[in-house]
C-alpha cells in the first residue's frame, strides 16, 4: 500500500515545541552564552572562548566538590537500593496492612524538600533537637556545625529517610507483578529463599530497579535544598556538594562566566553517568549473543 | 513413585463457606494408581487446577486428606512430596541458560555433577532442546520456553508423580503431537504416575489410559476412554466426550419403553418407573437415518468433517445429531431416524441408572 506523506502533522507538535523552547532551550542558551563570553553588564559581551571552562577545570575547589558529590551519591545508592528491596520483600502482599504500609511509606515523599531540611536541622540540634540532645546527653560528641562526620552522617540518614520509600514503592510494584506460577515453580523445584530472590525476583525487578537507580542517582547528584538548610555546606566546606558550590559561585561571588561553564559540565556529567547506568543495566543479560 | 489417594477431599476459597456453592471442589474420593497415566478432563473453571495444586501441596485442602502410598501428606509442604509440576504458561528462569534451567531442580537437591549432566542431556534430547542448551532462556520463543518447563518437570527420575496443567496450550499444533508422544514414551519408559490436566478431549484421550472427568467441582466419572464413550455415568460426560456430544432428550420411562414427546422409543431392558428429571441419551454414532423409520425428523444441514458427516436434524423441535460414516449414502428422501436400542442410556437427575435386575454399570 502506498503511504501518503502529510507533513502538516508537524504543526501538531508546534505548541509543545514552543513550550519546551521557552522553558528549557532558551534559558539553556543563555547559560551557554555566559559560558563563552565575559560581560561587565549592560548587555555587552566579549568572546572568551573556552577560558571559563579551563578556569573551572583547574579549580581545586570544584574537584573537591565533585569528589564529595560522587562519594555522597555512591553511599546513597549503596544504602537505599538494597534497603528498599529488602523492605519491599518484607511488606505484606495484600490486605489492610499493605495499604497502611504504602501510605506510611509515601509520607516522606510528600514533604517539601526545604521542610525536610528544616525538620532534620531541628532534630539534630543539641540544645532542643530530640536526636542531638539525646546523643549529647549520652556523651557522644555530635555537633553538626563543628564535626564533619556528624554532618555527613546526618545528611545521609536524612536522605535515606526521605527517599528510600521511592525505591521501596517501585520494588513493591515490581514484586506484585510477578505471576504466582513463578513462586509455585520455585517450590516445585525446591529452590531456596535465596535462589527464589536471585533467579526469580531480582531478574523480574530489573526494569523497576533501573528506574530507581537512575532517579536516585540524578536526585542525589543534584541535591541542594536539604544540605543547604541543614549544614549550609559546612562545617568548612565538608558538605559543599556541586550544586551548593555552584550557587556560591554564581550568586555569592557573582562569577557568572565560570558558573555557566560549571553548569554546562554539571549537566553533561549527569547525562553521561545516567546513560552509562542505563546502558550497563540494559545489557547486563545480553552476554549470550551467539558467538 | 506413589499411589495417590484423595479421601473426603473438598476445597473452598472462602474461609467460611456458607454452602455447597462456595466450594470449588466438592467432596472427592479418588485413587490414582501408581504408574497410571491419567487425564483430568473438564471445562474451564471446574476445579482441575485446584485439585492439581492440592496434590502437589501448593494449596492446602479445606477438608479431607491426601495420601501418598497410604501415608498422610495433607500438611506436608511441596518439597517433601517430591512432585514435579508443569504449568500452563511457561515458567523459566530468565537469567539462566537452558542447561542451568534444566539442571536447577537437581542442583537444589544436591545431586552430583556427572549425574546432572547426563540427565540434562537426556531431557534435552527428549524435548528437542539440544542445540539450545547454552542459550539464555530469556529471548527464546514461547514454544521453547514451555519445552524448558516440561524438561524441568521430567528431569527428576525419582518423583512420586508428574503433574501437567494444560502444558501444551501455548505450543503450536504440530509440536503438540510430538511432545505428547514424547510424554507417552517417557511414561512407558519410567512408569511415573502422570496426571495431565486438559479441557481438550482429544488431548486427554490420546494421552491417558484412564480419564477423570470433572464437572462443577465434582469427579463425575473415572474410566478408560472407551468406558466414557460407551457408558457415560453423567449427562455431562455424554455431552462433553464425543464430537458432537450425546443426544439427550427429556423423557418419561416406564418399563422398557421411553416416551419422548409423542414418540415411543423401545429400550433394551426394563428400567421400571422413574421419577425426577428423566432423560434418555444416545450417541450420534448410533442414530441411523432412513426413510419412513421410527422417528420422523426434519433434516437441517449436513456437515462434512472429513472422516464422516454430521447430520443435524430436528425431532419435533428438539435438536438431534447423527453421524454418517464415510462411504455410507445419506438417502435423498431420508425423513426419519432409528435409535440403536442397546446404546440408549437412561439418566435420572443427570446420573445414569442401571436397568432392573442388573448391577450398577
Amino acid at each position: 500500500m502506498q503511504k501518503t506523506q502529510n507533513n502538516r502533522a508537524w504543526f501538531m507538535v508546534l505548541p509543545v515545541f514552543l513550550l519546551v523552547a521557552f522553558s528549557a532551550v532558551l534559558p539553556l542558551m543563555t547559560v551557554v552564552n555566559y559560558a563563552f563570553n565575559d560581560t561587565f553588564g549592560e548587555n555587552v559581551f566579549f568572546w572568551v572562548g573556552t577560558d571559563w571552562f579551563q578556569d573551572v577545570l583547574t579549580d581545586d575547589r570544584m574537584w573537591a566538590a565533585l569528589k564529595r558529590q560522587l562519594i555522597f551519591s555512591a553511599i546513597i545508592l549503596a544504602i537505599e537500593v538494597p534497603l528498599g528491596i529488602a523492605i519491599a520483600l518484607c511488606m505484606p502482599k495484600r490486605g489492610i496492612w499493605a495499604s497502611l504500609c504504602l501510605v506510611l511509606l509515601a509520607l516522606p515523599l510528600l514533604i517539601p524538600w526545604n521542610v525536610v531540611g528544616t525538620i532534620w536541622q531541628l532534630f539534630a540540634r543539641i540544645d532542643i533537637g530530640l536526636l542531638g540532645y539525646t546523643l549529647d546527653q549520652l556523651g557522644i560528641s555530635y555537633n553538626l556545625g563543628q564535626n564533619a562526620t556528624a554532618a555527613w552522617i546526618t545528611l545521609i540518614v536524612m536522605d535515606v529517610w526521605h527517599w528510600t520509600s521511592l525505591v521501596i514503592l517501585l520494588s513493591y510494584a515490581g514484586l506484585q507483578a510477578i505471576p504466582q506460577a513463578y513462586y509455585q515453580a520455585g517450590r516445585i523445584d525446591q529452590a531456596s529463599r535465596w535462589a527464589v530472590f536471585r533467579y526469580i525476583e531480582l531478574p523480574k525487578l530489573k526494569g523497576v530497579l533501573l528506574i530507581a537507580v537512575l532517579l536516585r542517582f540524578m536526585d542525589s547528584f543534584m541535591i541542594y535544598t536539604e544540605p543547604f538548610v541543614v549544614t549550609g555546606g559546612g562545617p568548612g566546606s565538608a558538605t559543599t556538594f556541586l550544586s551548593i558550590d555552584l550557587v556560591k559561585m554564581a550568586l555569592g561571588q557573582f562569577d557568572l562566566g565560570p558558573a555557566a561553564a560549571f553548569s554546562i559540565m554539571y549537566f553533561l556529567v549527569i547525562l553521561l553517568v545516567s546513560w552509562a547506568f542505563y546502558t550497563i543495566m540494559v545489557n547486563l543479560d545480553r552476554e549470550d549473543v551467539p558467538k | 513413585m506413589a499411589q495417590i489417594t484423595l479421601s473426603g477431599l473438598a476445597h473452598s476459597y472462602f474461609p467460611y463457606p456458607r454452602g455447597e456453592q462456595d466450594y470449588a471442589l466438592k467432596t472427592i474420593d479418588l485413587t490414582w494408581e501408581d504408574g497410571g497415566a491419567y487425564a483430568l478432563l473438564g471445562a474451564s473453571g471446574c476445579g482441575k487446577t485446584t485439585l492439581l495444586n492440592i496434590i502437589s501441596g501448593l494449596r492446602r485442602p479445606s477438608q479431607g486428606q491426601v495420601l501418598f502410598n497410604g501415608q498422610d501428606v495433607t500438611d506436608a509442604p511441596t518439597t517433601a512430596r517430591n512432585i514435579a509440576q508443569v504449568f500452563q504458561f511457561p515458567v523459566v528462569y530468565d537469567t539462566m541458560t537452558v542447561r542451568e534451567n534444566l539442571a536447577f531442580p537437581l542442583r537444589n537437591r544436591g545431586m552430583d555433577r556427572g549425574y546432572i549432566d547426563a540427565r540434562v542431556q537426556a531431557v534435552a534430547r527428549m524435548t528437542g532442546l539440544e542445540d539450545r542448551l547454552s542459550r539464555k532462556a530469556q529471548g527464546l520463543t514461547a514454544d521453547e520456553k514451555q519445552k524448558i518447563s516440561l524438561g524441568r518437570g521430567m528431569v527428576r527420575e525419582d518423583v512420586n508423580a508428574i503433574l501437567f496443567d494444560e502444558p501444551l496450550t501455548v505450543i503450536d499444533p504440530q509440536m503438540k503431537w510430538e511432545l505428547r508422544t514424547q510424554l507417552k514414551a517417557l511414561h512407558r519408559e519410567f512408569g511415573h504416575t502422570m496426571i495431565y490436566v486438559t479441557h481438550d478431549q482429544t488431548e486427554a484421550l490420546t494421552f491417558a489410559d484412564k480419564v477423570v472427568l470433572m464437572h462443577e467441582g465434582r469427579v463425575v466419572q473415572l474410566g478408560t476412554p472407551e468406558e466414557l464413550f460407551a457408558r457415560p455415568a453423567h449427562t455431562f460426560v455424554g455431552y462433553f466426550i464425543g464430537s458432537p456430544g450425546m443426544n439427550l432428550f427429556d423423557a418419561s420411562v416406564d418399563g422398557s419403553t421411553a416416551q419422548v414427546g409423542r414418540h415411543r422409543i423401545p429400550l433394551d431392558a426394563d428400567y421400571g418407573a422413574q421419577a425426577g428429571r428423566v432423560q434418555i441419551g444416545i450417541r450420534p454414532e448410533f442414530v441411523t437415518l432412513e426413510r419412513d423409520g421410527d422417528l420422523p425428523v426434519t433434516l437441517q444441514r449436513v456437515e462434512d468433517v472429513g472422516r464422516h458427516r454430521i447430520v443435524r436434524a430436528s425431532l419435533d423441535g428438539m435438536a438431534l445429531a447423527a453421524v454418517v460414516p464415510e462411504g455410507v449414502e445419506i438417502p435423498a428422501d431420508a425423513n426419519s431416524v432409528t435409535f440403536d436400542a442397546g446404546q440408549i442410556g437412561v439418566f435420572v437427575n443427570d446420573w445414569r441408572i442401571a436397568p432392573r435386575g442388573r448391577g450398577a454399570s
